[in-house]
């Protein structure tokens, strides 16, 4: 059985807090407040694709993420990094969702976040609530046991 | 955690979230109104919810399961409902001119609805005359249940539905909300000291002919 997806206001009371203080370590209080409402903004949009309600707060982590690298790469002088097309929320953990299936929770995420949204391990460990230590163990014992069972 | 959280912040999310029309329900809480606290929800299609004594858990669960999980408080979108509340509490509107969304009830409870959204203001029917206008004398009771899951009430009146006796009979808010919401009307004309004997028969009276012409309905 899987968890239903919350009415939304249950799920921003849920993590809105912890979403600040995450944006606030990484650009500073004042841009933290906007990199703020563009995260719930595009959590908002995608949320009727959300087929259930695990993992939300690693997936709203990792919405503000990429809010953070999209605002690094504006900043970036014109042509030194190529421009990336816009990346659909859902789709990283889409593909990766079948190939994914068999893996413990934790492995899961961890494979998910760090191959299908290229997350840093200390990224990886703030969004499972975890460390980086643990998050970088959590994906090898995954892609290691993803590898055997390809054989 | 709610605390520390910055409420311009949150405001500011919510306000851009309902500007941008990306909730299926937005909801507030109207903490005292002269019938006590009332949750009013709004879809994109109109007033959805209208709730007396809230427990928002229960209710954002239902309005989610019935219009889409995207259920968020914020205050713009209704503000249009809350001023004209605030007219009919103060005695000021009899009519109601927002929208109502009704389609997430089946097609009869829908045909009852219709029928009941032209009661007018200071009058009552009872169970039994909506039933006939809906097609069926005898379904005075499936009305009554009608009325019971009526998502809007006050704007859509079941309040002004009355046993074929006189007797307020019952109410999702309770009797007593429904005899304050008909004394508003002017519906119930004065105060009648509940009988002692076990047939409570209140006196409801049509307000025709200025309110003069006062008679037992029913």
């Amino acid at each position: 059985m899987t968890t239903a997806v919350p009415p939304f206001e249950t799920f921003y009371e849920t993590h809105r807090a912890e979403v600040l203080r995450f944006l606030g370590r990484r650009v500073g209080r004042q841009q933290a407040e906007d990199a703020f409402q563009e995260t719930f903004l595009r959590a908002l949009r995608a949320y009727p694709r959300l087929e259930h309600g695990e993992y939300l707060r690693a997936w709203v982590l990792t919405i503000a993420s990429r809010i953070v690298l999209d605002d690094v790469r504006k900043r970036r002088p014109q042509g030194e990094l190529p421009e990336l097309p816009v990346e659909d929320e859902l789709a990283a953990f889409e593909q990766l969702a079948p190939l994914t299936d068999g893996l413990p929770p934790n492995q899961r995420a961890a494979v998910v976040l760090r191959y299908g949204y290229d997350l840093g391990y200390d990224e990886i460990g703030d969004a499972l609530g975890s460390t980086e230590a643990a998050a970088r163990q959590a994906a090898s014992a995954g892609v290691r046991r993803l590898r055997k069972e390809q054989q | 955690m709610t605390k520390t959280f910055s409420p311009a912040l949150d405001e500011r999310f919510r306000a851009a979230a309902a500007a941008e029309g990306l909730l299926d329900v937005a909801y507030d809480i109207l903490p005292d109104t002269p019938i006590g606290a009332l949750l009013v929800g709004v879809s994109n299609h109109g007033l959805c919810r209208l709730s007396f004594d809230p427990e928002p858990e229960r209710e954002l669960e239902e309005l989610a399961r019935l219009f889409g999980s995207r259920v968020l408080r914020a205050s713009r979108p209704l503000d249009r409902v809350r001023l004209e509340l605030d007219e009919y509490f103060a005695g000021r509107r009899h009519h109601f001119d927002v929208e109502t969304d009704v389609r997430t009830q089946p097609a009869y409870n829908r045909r009852v609805l219709a029928e009941l959204s032209r009661v007018e203001y200071g009058h009552t029917t009872t169970y039994g005359a909506l039933a006939a206008q809906t097609g069926n004398p005898r379904a005075a009771r499936a009305v009554g249940t009608v009325m019971n899951r009526n998502p809007v009430p006050i704007v859509l009146p079941c309040h002004r539905v009355v046993g074929a006796n006189g007797s307020l009979t019952g109410y999702g808010g309770g009797l007593d909300r429904k005899e304050h919401l008909l004394r508003l009307d002017g519906a119930i004309l004065s105060a009648v000291a509940k009988p002692a004997v076990s047939r409570p028969i209140w006196v409801v009276l049509r307000r025709e002919a200025g309110g003069k012409a006062a008679g037992l309905f029913g």
